[in-house]
């Protein structure tokens, strides 16, 4: 730091203007202004650019039909801040309770402008260090030895100011519409600035390009007042319920798949969008053919001349005129202010939109350059939640862990527990935790054990991706085994086109847990931290590579995994047979007898009663203990018959000296036989 | 291993035992010896007896005799007497005359020879009885060689009588006597047949017995009305002895089905007392005739296994669930009923042949690999932790909390300034010792009623997460005592009502309490200042300080606010310091510790110590010389990690033990063993220590050292000598020079899992072996699809095969539906692709 500083001062001095900062954070959405927020409680010195003033931007212009499809669940029937987290999908996380989401609208999919409130309080109360305004134009790299990562990012603004940074945050999300070009491209309107008002298009007919969210929403608003809607796309439509991704279609946006599939002359079609071709009439009507027919004419010979597909096929489908064309083809990430040095690459084929990063959200080839909110969701696209507030406040959060770690030598925030609270700890996170929930497959809780598993450390939601790079990550370590909690959908259960509703879905016994379909918590247990070798090797589909054991609590309908029998007793189990150890509780009762009787005691008895700790119990729960058999009751009334004659005692005694008799472990209690 | 070792010397030491009892038994001497006159002049008509005639005694006749004289006493059960008759050397009569007569028994009824037995058909006690008896029982028990005979007797006794037919390899065993006594005393009850004939027992349709060993059936033809059918049979299926089938025909005695309208807890039936489950098939009005014919078609099955009972649930009010429909009530005390549902008659039938199965292989200690292996994964589902059983088993009884204030995240902190003190405990309403501990908490609620100035509170932290993570609770549960606008004090004692109670009373008085007076002081160490403290007793400390030694007062403060609750501590450091501490004796600073209300004071200088050390002192000093040890205690003591000498008795020791217990207790000031004793009264878990020390209860009361933490030997002290100082030290010195056995050495065994848990990494293995689990697969194996080019003007409807995901899932089907719907069965896929541009 004070490098860092006397850098500073010697860039002002150089006369350069160079306005310095540890962390530039680019972009106050959603996902710069949650950043910023945990810059600002660690003290870290940090700015935020934003080219508009004011934050939350792109939610002051999209949805264009200002209805948010993130749910705004006000009520769950719980006190539990966390978990009611699990089911708020716009609130950022904060300390401060006025900043809940659900202060700020009653709908359950909030108007958007209800965001952009929320956004300007959400900086504003929290004083977050926001530069309006500001719109970064340019970033470049500064080769510094001395430097954190090698190397300074200047940044210049729309003024021909430049900043300098250590750290470069990029939250800037994905706002540059997709564009298609074909021939007649150019009668497209789109999304960014078609009417919203249904009146302009009555008695027309209407074609949307695109098949997302923002394409069904178009289609939604003006039902009915077209003719008819037809909606093209390459790829089929995926049903959010199907796939379990928030990201593609949702129930409230589906109004056109009920007209289409009850023959209400909407319909859905598959294609390419690149063979398209679009011809306009000389009444203004817009024809659709292909590319292909093009090829091979004279464009400018006009409408006429040229083939349409109904020309050889009479019956082609779209062989009916349209009034307009509007295209809803989504956003991409802006790759354009970053100089080449920096490398910053579109992801592959579906994940070109976002730049190319590594499960820590790093950039692939810039260290030190970091990508936030929507634009990191190629680690998890189409699979987790990563591209919206809901998911990406939470990897926002781990990103910030990692910065600290990495700069500040802060580790990942941990807590350590006796061995006893093994069970509690993973039912609790289970059971509340909203990063889990939300960020599921992607974000876990590591639980490292220390020697001779008497005690364990707890870390949570750390990016599963780079769990090989733990140690170096968190600077925790892991010399012992490690359990990795994270919750998984049933592996061939969702999808496109599978039916997620099929009859005996939900599984209900324990011991079928694995074959669990809804989102169920999983532990992978490894007797040591896997290299990346295997990570790269783990099976498709699965998050993490073979463990040495693994346990589902099985799926619940209520996601609530308190059940003592179903949900914790396996679990337990699990955990005792990866330890090789018991980790049942006992009445002091017990542990009282285990310490006149045996030379070693259980870890309740050890880590409670021996510290003086022990769990007396009332005595209507030792009745209740001696009904189930789980302890003996040793009042003399059961004993008369024990009591051997007195004529025997003497040659009794004299056997007993004869032969030392180990003393017989309490079968009751060891076993746990119920018979 | 170790418990079969045991079972040895239990086995030993009661053949020891019986050994030792034989001779006394033997000089009773039931064989008569008599004249010939005085023989046949005592022959009653109708009295049996057993005659042998000797000439002096012929040698080869000696062990013969000696087995004659053995059955004695089994025969005069059955009111045959035996009789050794010494003929005169002159004698020729019938019996005493012929040279062969001497090498038979005669047996006579009255004064008539039913039977003359060669000596070597009398081989030993069983072949007498059994012989005697069957010649007896001649009309009773009918002998048969062929299936005619059989049929025949089985059909003249349909609809009258039962059979009991009864297949021995050869007369004379010990499974022929055990049928021949069964026949004595159920002769006129049932029909005895008897056979050697082993083809016999094939044509009964027996067939799977193997012929070497002696078979029982109980043939009910009472109740045949059919003659062409034979009598339905019922096998006996254990060992011919007298026991066995005294068991088996009370069994078949019994009614089929029980009718019961009684709590099934208070019923007995002949079952039950024989030590074999009682069934209940539980009826309701609406299906009694069917579960009648139910009830009666499984008592059938395990006639001779269990019993069967009817029990009608509109007789009797149940609580237990309605769907319900079998009840299995074990003869096992305190094991309380099983209440089931189940799906069909097999299941009944499996499950208590199962549970018998069971049994049979833990008595014959027999470790049936497969067995065992399938007996735990039934188990694993069984809940094993006695906490969260017992927490569950109560979460139905509604517990009396309006005492305690519950505390939410927007009341916390408001709570926490109305009340001098307010105690919190920090909970989760799922974690079940937390609400075990909730539990006690409401005794304390209870006995703290309308105490001033203490508030009762608790947090559910699964409600309110925000206010135990602000208040640093990590661990489940947490209490801890809140003062007013000022620090919080968390409890660290045991979670029992008694010890909470208590520390929250102590904890009402500052500690170290100031005090201000002389006066004061000499009040506190009579345990009568400060009032809130008067009814509570304890041990009192009195730190007392000159104003020059305020170095020590830190300390001794410091101290104070860590064992605050725990001990009650005062100090004294006014002007008159001095004249209190000459009163004791000490010089400042110092420490006064007055025990039970101040009839001691006891003086410690107190040197100059971190407040560590004090700490250390204080606890050490607080401590009894010879405590009662006690399930709430015994880990004050176990923290010194040294031997236990504990004297176990049954109520309170005598003065004299006492006297002497704690002379040698004081006498090693730096003593190397925790001197104790156990009241089993008040600690019935002793008893379990006892037992398991020595398998059974010796005489009270012992004096047992255990090493507990090096070694576990345990030693018992010789009960013949008189519990004195003197030889309990000579004692331990043979101890220490390893002169003692001992009784038994504690075990060393680890604390392993109970039981296994599910092997899901297995289970994926095993139902979807394509699933590449194994690190050495590649990714990509499968061709990527790549979409159909789009073709031009080609808008037919295609239609493309099912794609190769149908991934099924196999697994067994379950039965209960203790989810949303049970589970998947295999389920199919049809992939269509859409219509095209």
């Amino acid at each position: 730091l004070g490098l860092a500083l006397y850098a500073s001062s010697l860039c002002a001095v150089s006369g350069a203007a160079f306005l310095y900062h540890d962390y530039c954070v680019i972009g106050a959405g959603p996902s710069g202004l949650q950043a910023a927020y945990f810059l600002q409680q660690a003290g870290r010195d940090y700015v935020v650019f934003e080219r508009s003033h004011a934050p939350g931007s792109f939610f002051a212009l999209y949805p264009r039909h200002r209805k948010l499809i993130s749910i705004n669940k006000r009520y769950t029937g719980k006190s539990n801040s966390e978990f009611n987290l699990r089911h708020d999908w716009n609130s950022l996380l904060s300390h401060d309770r006025r900043l809940l989401f659900r202060r700020y609208s009653r709908d359950f999919f909030p108007d958007a402008d209800a965001m952009v409130r929320y956004l300007e309080d959400f900086a504003s109360l929290l004083k977050l260090q926001v530069q309006y305004n500001t719109a970064i134009i340019h970033v470049t790299l500064e080769r510094d030895r001395q430097a954190w990562n090698g190397h300074y990012f200047l940044l210049t603004d729309q003024d021909r100011q430049n900043y300098k940074c250590s750290s470069l945050l990029v939250a800037t999300g994905t706002w540059v519409p997709n564009v298609v070009n074909f021939p007649g491209s150019e009668y497209v309107e789109g999304y960014e600035t078609v009417s919203i008002n249904p009146e302009d298009f009555a008695g027309q007919t209407v074609l949307i390009l695109g098949r997302g969210n923002s394409a069904f929403e178009t289609a939604e608003n003006i039902l009915g007042v077209t003719n008819f809607i037809h909606m093209v796309s390459r790829s089929r439509v995926r049903l959010s319920w199907a796939t379990h991704y928030v990201g593609d279609l949702r129930a409230i946006n589906n109004g056109l798949l009920d007209t289409y599939q009850l023959k209400s002359l909407d319909g859905l079609l598959e294609g390419d969008l690149e063979d398209l071709a679009i011809i306009k009439d000389k009444k203004g009507k817009l024809h659709i053919t292909l590319r292909f027919y093009l090829e091979n004419r004279n464009t400018s010979a006009g409408i006429d001349s040229v083939t349409l597909p109904q020309d050889e096929l009479d019956n082609f489908a779209t062989r009916a005129p349209y009034d307009r064309v509007i295209r809803c083809l989504g956003w991409k990430f802006d790759f354009s202010i970053y100089n080449r040095s920096l490398r910053m690459m579109p992801g592959k084929g579906n994940k070109k939109k976002y730049p190319q990063i590594k499960p820590s959200y790093e950039s692939r080839s810039t260290r030190g350059l970091f990508v936030l909110g929507t634009a990191s969701h190629s680690v998890d696209f189409r699979k987790s939640a990563g591209g919206f507030i809901h998911g990406f406040r939470y990897t926002t959060r781990a990103v910030h862990r990692l910065l600290e770690n990495r700069h500040h030598g802060v580790p990942w925030p941990s807590t350590v527990y006796p061995i006893t609270q093994l069970t509690n700890s993973i039912i609790k996170r289970v059971n509340e935790a909203s990063g889990l929930y939300q960020m599921f497959s992607i974000l876990a809780d590591i639980i490292l054990l220390r020697e001779n598993a008497t005690a364990f450390e707890y870390l949570e939601e750390y990016p599963v991706g780079v769990l090989a790079e733990l140690e170096t990550q968190t600077g925790r370590k892991a010399p012992n085994g490690l359990f990795v909690v994270i919750m998984e959908y049933g592996r061939n259960f969702s999808g496109a086109d599978k039916d997620v509703f099929y009859y005996n879905r939900a599984v209900g016994e324990a011991q079928h847990a694995w074959q669990s379909n809804f989102l169920h918590p999983i532990i992978y247990y490894y007797k040591r931290l896997p290299t990346e070798r295997e990570m790269r090797l783990r099976p498709p589909d699965w998050p993490l590579p073979r463990p040495d054991a693994i346990h589902h609590i099985v799926e619940d309908f209520l996601t609530d995994w308190t059940a003592p029998n179903a949900h914790i007793l396996p679990l337990r189990r699990f955990l005792e047979n990866c330890l090789s150890t018991d980790l049942r509780n006992f009445f002091a009762e017990s542990c009282f007898l285990f310490a006149f009787t045996r030379q070693k005691l259980p870890p309740f008895c050890r880590q409670g009663y021996v510290r003086m700790q022990g769990l007396v119990g009332s005595e209507g729960l030792r009745r209740h203990a001696v009904e189930a058999g789980l302890l003996e009751d040793y009042a003399p009334t059961d004993f008369s018959g024990d009591r051997p004659p007195d004529s025997r005692e003497g040659s009794q005694d004299q056997l007993l000296r004869d032969h030392a008799i180990p003393v017989r472990p309490l079968q009751h209690l060891v076993n746990a036989k119920d018979e | 291993m170790s418990a079969q070792k045991d079972r040895w010397v239990f086995s030993f030491s009661f053949l020891l035992f019986c050994a030792s009892s034989i001779p006394t038994r033997g000089s009773m001497r039931l064989l008569q010896e008599l004249s010939p006159q005085e023989y046949f002049s005592s022959l009653q008509a109708g009295r049996a007896s057993l005659a042998y005639f000797s000439h002096n005694v012929s040698p080869g006749a000696q062990p013969f005799l000696e087995q004659i004289e053995d059955s004695a006493e089994a025969l005069q059960d059955y009111g045959v007497s035996v009789v050794k008759v010494n003929c005169p050397k002159e004698d020729v009569s019938r019996y005493c005359g012929k040279e062969n007569a001497v090498r038979k028994a005669y047996l006579f009824r009255g004064n008539m020879l039913i039977r003359e037995f060669p000596t070597d058909a009398l081989f030993d006690v069983n072949s007498i009885v059994a012989n005697v008896l069957f010649a007896l029982l001649f009309n009773e028990v009918k002998y048969v060689e062929t299936l005619a005979d059989l049929q025949n007797i089985e059909n003249a006794l349909k609809g009258r009588s039962n059979m009991v037919f009864a297949y021995v390899p050869a007369t004379g065993t010990a499974e022929h006597r055990a049928v021949m006594e069964a026949a004595f005393a159920y002769g006129t009850v049932h029909q005895f047949v008897l056979t050697t004939e082993a083809t016999l027992l094939k044509d009964t349709g027996n067939d799977e017995s193997d012929v070497s060993s002696a078979r029982l059936l109980f043939c009910h033809c009472q109740q045949a009305t059919d003659l062409a059918e034979p009598c339905r049979r019922t096998a006996m299926g254990q060992t011919l002895t007298m026991l066995n089938i005294h068991k088996h025909l009370k069994l078949m005695g019994a009614p089929l089905v029980t009718e019961v309208a009684e709590d099934p807890e208070k019923v007995s039936t002949v079952h039950l007392q024989l030590g074999l489950p009682l069934v209940f098939i539980l009826s309701q009005k609406e299906t009694y005739e069917a579960d009648r014919r139910t009830a009666e078609f499984v008592a059938w099955q395990l006639l001779g296994k269990a019993g069967v009972a009817l029990l009608s649930r509109d007789l009797v009010d149940l609580n237990i669930l309605l769907r319900s429909n079998v009840a299995l009530k074990t003869p096992d005390e305190g094991v309380p009923i099983k209440y089931l549902v189940l799906e069909d008659t097999d299941e009944v039938i499996t499950l208590v042949e199962n549970k018998n199965k069971i049994e049979q292989i833990q008595e014959d200690e027999e470790e049936d690999e497969e067995d065992e292996d399938e007996k735990e994964n039934n188990n694993q589902d069984i809940q094993d932790d006695q906490v969260v059983e017992a927490v569950s088993r109560d979460k139905k009884r509604e517990l009396p909390v309006e005492q305690i204030l519950v505390l939410t995240e927007e009341t916390f902190h408001s709570a926490l300034l109305e009340t001098a003190r307010t105690v919190v405990l920090f909970y989760a309403s799922w974690e079940a010792v937390s609400l075990a501990v909730l539990r006690s908490y409401t005794e304390v609620a209870d006995h703290l009623k309308g105490t001033r100035g203490v508030l009762l509170s608790r947090v559910n932290c699964w409600d309110w997460p925000g206010v135990c993570t602000k208040e640093n609770v990590t661990q489940l549960p947490t209490i801890k005592i809140y003062e007013k606008g000022e620090r919080s004090v968390m409890y660290n004692g045991m979670w029992g009502t008694e010890e909470l109670t208590s520390f929250i009373m102590l904890s009402r008085v500052s500690c170290p309490l100031k005090l201000a007076t002389i006066d004061e002081a000499e009040g506190y160490l009579r345990g009568e200042f400060p009032s809130e403290l008067s009814s509570h007793h304890h041990t009192s400390l009195l730190g007392v300080f000159s104003t020059a030694t305020s170095e020590a007062r830190e300390a001794f403060e410091e101290a104070g606010n860590i064992l605050s609750g725990h001990v009650t501590m005062g100090m004294y450091f006014e002007d008159d310091a001095l004249a209190l501490s000459r009163k004791y004796a000490v010089s400042p600073p110092a420490l006064l510790l007055a025990r039970s209300g101040g009839r001691s004071v006891e003086g410690i200088a107190l040197s100059k110590q971190s407040a560590q050390d004090m700490v250390r002192m204080i606890r050490y000093e607080s401590l009894d010389i010879f405590p009662e040890i006690t399930v709430q205690n015994l880990p004050r003591y176990l923290q010194f990690r040294k031997p236990f000498l504990i004297l176990f008795s049954d109520g309170d020791i005598s003065q004299m033990e006492s006297k002497e217990m704690l002379k040698l207790a004081k006498g090693r000031p730096q003593q190397a063993f925790v001197a104790c004793w156990l009241n089993l009264k008040k600690t019935p878990v002793g008893r379990g220590v006892l037992k398991a020390y020595f398998a059974t209860m010796p005489s009270l009361p012992v004096l047992v050292w255990v090493n507990l933490h090096a070694g576990g030997q345990v030693f018992k002290f010789p009960s013949e000598q008189s519990i004195t100082e003197m030889n309990i030290l000579s004692w331990l010195e043979k101890l220490k020079a390893g002169l003692e056995i001992p009784s038994s050495t504690l075990s060393e065994e680890d604390w392993k899992p109970p039981l296994p848990a599910y092997d899901f990494l297995q289970m994926m293995e095993t139902a979807v072996p394509e699933l590449p689990l194994h690190t050495s697969h590649r990714r990509g194996d499968t061709p990527e699809r790549h979409p159909p080019e789009s073709p031009g003007g080609d808008t037919a409807v295609r239609e493309e095969p099912a794609q190769e995901t149908k991934a099924e899932k196999v697994g067994s089907p379950g039965r209960d539906l203790r989810g949303t719907a049970p589970r998947l069965a295999a389920r199919e896929k049809q992939g269509k692709r859409h219509s095209k541009l």
